[in-house]
């Protein structure tokens, strides 16, 4: 920083013969380098301590449950607040399955929509598609929420639910699957809007980083007769394996903590008697929007904070890695170019 | 692109029939497998945009429908009444996501100017720019819980001060992630002039670096809007809702979404109208925020 000090190149030098000494320039707010310095890493720091600042309140506002229950709480299924008696089983096995099953839906159409955009849109139509995708993801998710409750699941009860009760009625493990009242609502439609959501988010990291294979790996598979798919799937994928994985949990992080798309359509029912897919059930966060601004201080509080914080720390552990695995294929990058 | 090797064909004098005849079964199943595969990712991006379209006719269908002058000048209705508005709920959200932007951008750019120009290989900007990649994604509703407990639950009420400080929790991350990329893409060399010419380092990074890099800057500011603006999670224990106009900020406050989410989830007529005219309201601004910002970006690049 001492370049910038113009009072240090104002030094006489000693072979000319005494000059006059130039003008001193006054140097304007000599302390708003070090404020602005001041400010830019206080900025960073407070970054940093929003973070330890979210782990702290949460761990100490969990306390209370997790002294009582300790780690039981989480393969506990008990949710009764009148005689304080809970467990978080259902809801984290809600969050689980709506996310398992939206990724099942997300990742083949995501990878089906990257292909689409990177290998084989003509350049007119690859901009307008790739932003109507980027779109998708900027919809809010209640706008999906409402959508989802009052369109989605009255279809998807007509036209999947009752004719597949129908089809699947005697048969012995299938009919508990799809058991359920005819509404439409469940894991499998919190699942399914999931997916809609997720798509534009794994779909635009699988098209960066199939951007960045080298068009020489490509075209020397093309050069040697391999056709489209070939080249995508035996070229493409291996090289920027870890950046499609770290989309895919990029995409996985935001479906665990998505709230309103869930707490419209999951039927917000603590129950884990039936594994049907059309069942009303629960997640983390959906019991959290539902039951938190009600809930008394004390038990029933200090235990839905402790499902945010085993929702955090999921989301932590899948956001951490998928950080990672994308550093990782920006370095090979770096290495190979 | 197509890649069939028809030029290798006269080379086949050299296989027996046999083999020329499993050299184009082979030949045939790629193709076939090719075929196969490029279908599915056409109908996969269909697929995409399908929900888009029919999520979009459906929400302007519903919306246009119980659109009318009064959702902007009436508060929000009891269940089941004659009329109503959303008046209060749109002013509440205006309110708190300006505030919250006001609050967030500032921290939100020098952080990112910290890891642009400060901190590139420390690690303070090593750690920082890792948290905040995992605050960008963090499940808003646990910023939520955050304020909670240490702003509402320690002034024992819910307040329009603690919805926006939530949503300044999410505005930062954005902020910040967007200013960094935008001042990494300055070239070095104009930092260097202006430092030759004795310039100090903050003003190097005020006239000259932000300056060149304000339109990106603006664009990632405009996204942090959008992304707010939509936003229920965070305020539903932290602004709560209100029935009444209010811009005391000491007070519960209704926001759009909130409103949106309790009037859809009721069985009342009038209500689920209302929301439907709400989620209307919030999509067209989200969408006209997005493409403002790109629009706008991509006429300064």
């Amino acid at each position: 920083m001492a370049a910038t000090l113009p009072a240090s190149m104002s030094t006489p030098t000693p072979i000319a013969k005494p000059r006059p000494q130039p003008p001193e320039r006054r140097r304007v707010a000599p302390w708003a380098d070090s404020l602005f310095a001041l400010l830019a890493h206080a900025s960073a720091w407070l970054t940093l301590l929003l973070l330890v600042g979210i782990i702290a309140s949460l761990l100490v506002g969990a306390a209370p449950a997790i002294k009582e229950f300790g780690l039981g709480f989480l393969w506990s299924t008990a949710w009764d607040p009148v005689q304080e008696k809970f467990g978080g089983l259902v809801m984290i096995y809600g969050t689980l399955m709506t996310s398992f099953i939206a990724l099942l839906i997300a990742v083949p159409v995501s990878f089906g929509i990257a292909l689409f955009l990177t290998e084989m849109s003509p350049g007119w139509l690859k901009r307008p598609l790739g932003t109507a995708i980027e779109l998708l993801a900027a919809v809010p998710s209640i706008v999906y929420g409402m959508w989802g409750l009052l369109v989605f699941s009255p279809i998807l009860s007509t036209w999947v639910q009752q004719p597949l009760q129908k089809l699947l009625k005697g048969v012995p493990v299938l009919e508990t699957f799809v058991s359920g009242a005819p509404v439409g609502i469940g894991i499998l439609s919190a699942g399914i809007i999931l997916a809609i959501m997720i798509i534009p988010f794994i779909a635009s990291v699988m098209r960066d980083v199939f951007e960045v294979t080298p068009a020489m790996l490509k075209e020397s598979a093309y050069g040697l007769g391999a056709t489209t798919w070939e080249v995508v799937f035996k070229v493409v994928l291996p090289y920027t394996k870890a950046g499609v994985v770290g989309g895919i949990m990029l995409g996985l992080g935001r479906a665990l903590g998505e709230t309103m798309a869930v707490t419209f359509v999951i039927g917000n029912f603590n129950q884990l008697n039936s594994l049907s897919l059309f069942e009303a059930a629960n997640s983390i966060t959906s019991a959290l929007a539902n039951e938190f601004a009600e809930a008394g201080e004390g038990l029933h509080q200090a235990s839905l904070i402790y499902l945010g914080l085993v929702l955090f720390f999921i989301t932590f552990v899948v956001l951490a890695l998928s950080k990672l695995l994308l550093a990782r294929l920006k370095k090979n990058e770096g290495a190979r170019a | 692109m197509s890649t069939t090797n028809t030029a290798a064909i006269p080379a086949a004098a050299a296989f027996t029939p046999q083999q020329q005849a499993a050299r184009l079964v082979m030949h045939r199943r790629r193709k076939r497998i090719n075929v196969v595969a490029l279908t599915l990712a056409l109908s996969a991006m269909a697929f995409g945009v399908f929900w888009l379209v029919w999520i979009l006719v459906e929400t302007v269908r519903l919306g246009l429908g119980g659109l009318s002058l009064a959702v902007f000048t009436e508060m929000t209705p009891p269940p089941q009444a004659e009329t109503g508005g959303l008046a209060n709920a749109i002013f509440g959200s205006l309110m708190m996501a300006g505030l919250a932007t006001l609050l967030g951008t500032p921290i939100g750019v020098m952080a990112g100017v910290y890891l642009a120009e400060y901190g590139q290989k420390s690690w303070l900007g090593h750690a920082t720019r890792f948290i905040n990649d995992i605050l960008l994604s963090a499940p808003s509703i646990v910023i939520g819980l955050f304020i909670y407990s240490t702003v509402v639950a320690r002034f024992k009420s819910f307040s329009a001060i603690a919805g926006v400080l939530a949503l300044a929790l999410i505005v930062i991350p954005v902020v910040i992630r967007t200013t960094e990329n935008m001042l990494s893409l300055i070239p070095n060399a104009l930092r260097e002039a202006a430092y030759a010419l004795g310039t100090p380092k903050w003003k190097v990074i005020a006239s000259v670096t932000l300056k060149s890099a304000r339109a990106g800057v603006i664009t990632g500011i405009l996204l942090a809007v959008a992304r707010i603006s939509g936003e229920t999670a965070p305020l539903l224990f932290t602004a709560l809702s209100n029935q009444f106009w209010t811009s005391d900020l000491r007070e519960p406050m209704a926001s759009l979404p909130v409103t949106i989410f309790k009037f859809a989830m009721s069985p009342y007529e009038n209500w689920q109208q209302l929301a439907w005219a709400g989620v209307f309201l919030i999509t067209l601004g989200v969408l006209a925020l997005n493409i403002a910002a790109r629009v706008f970006f991509r006429n300064k690049h």
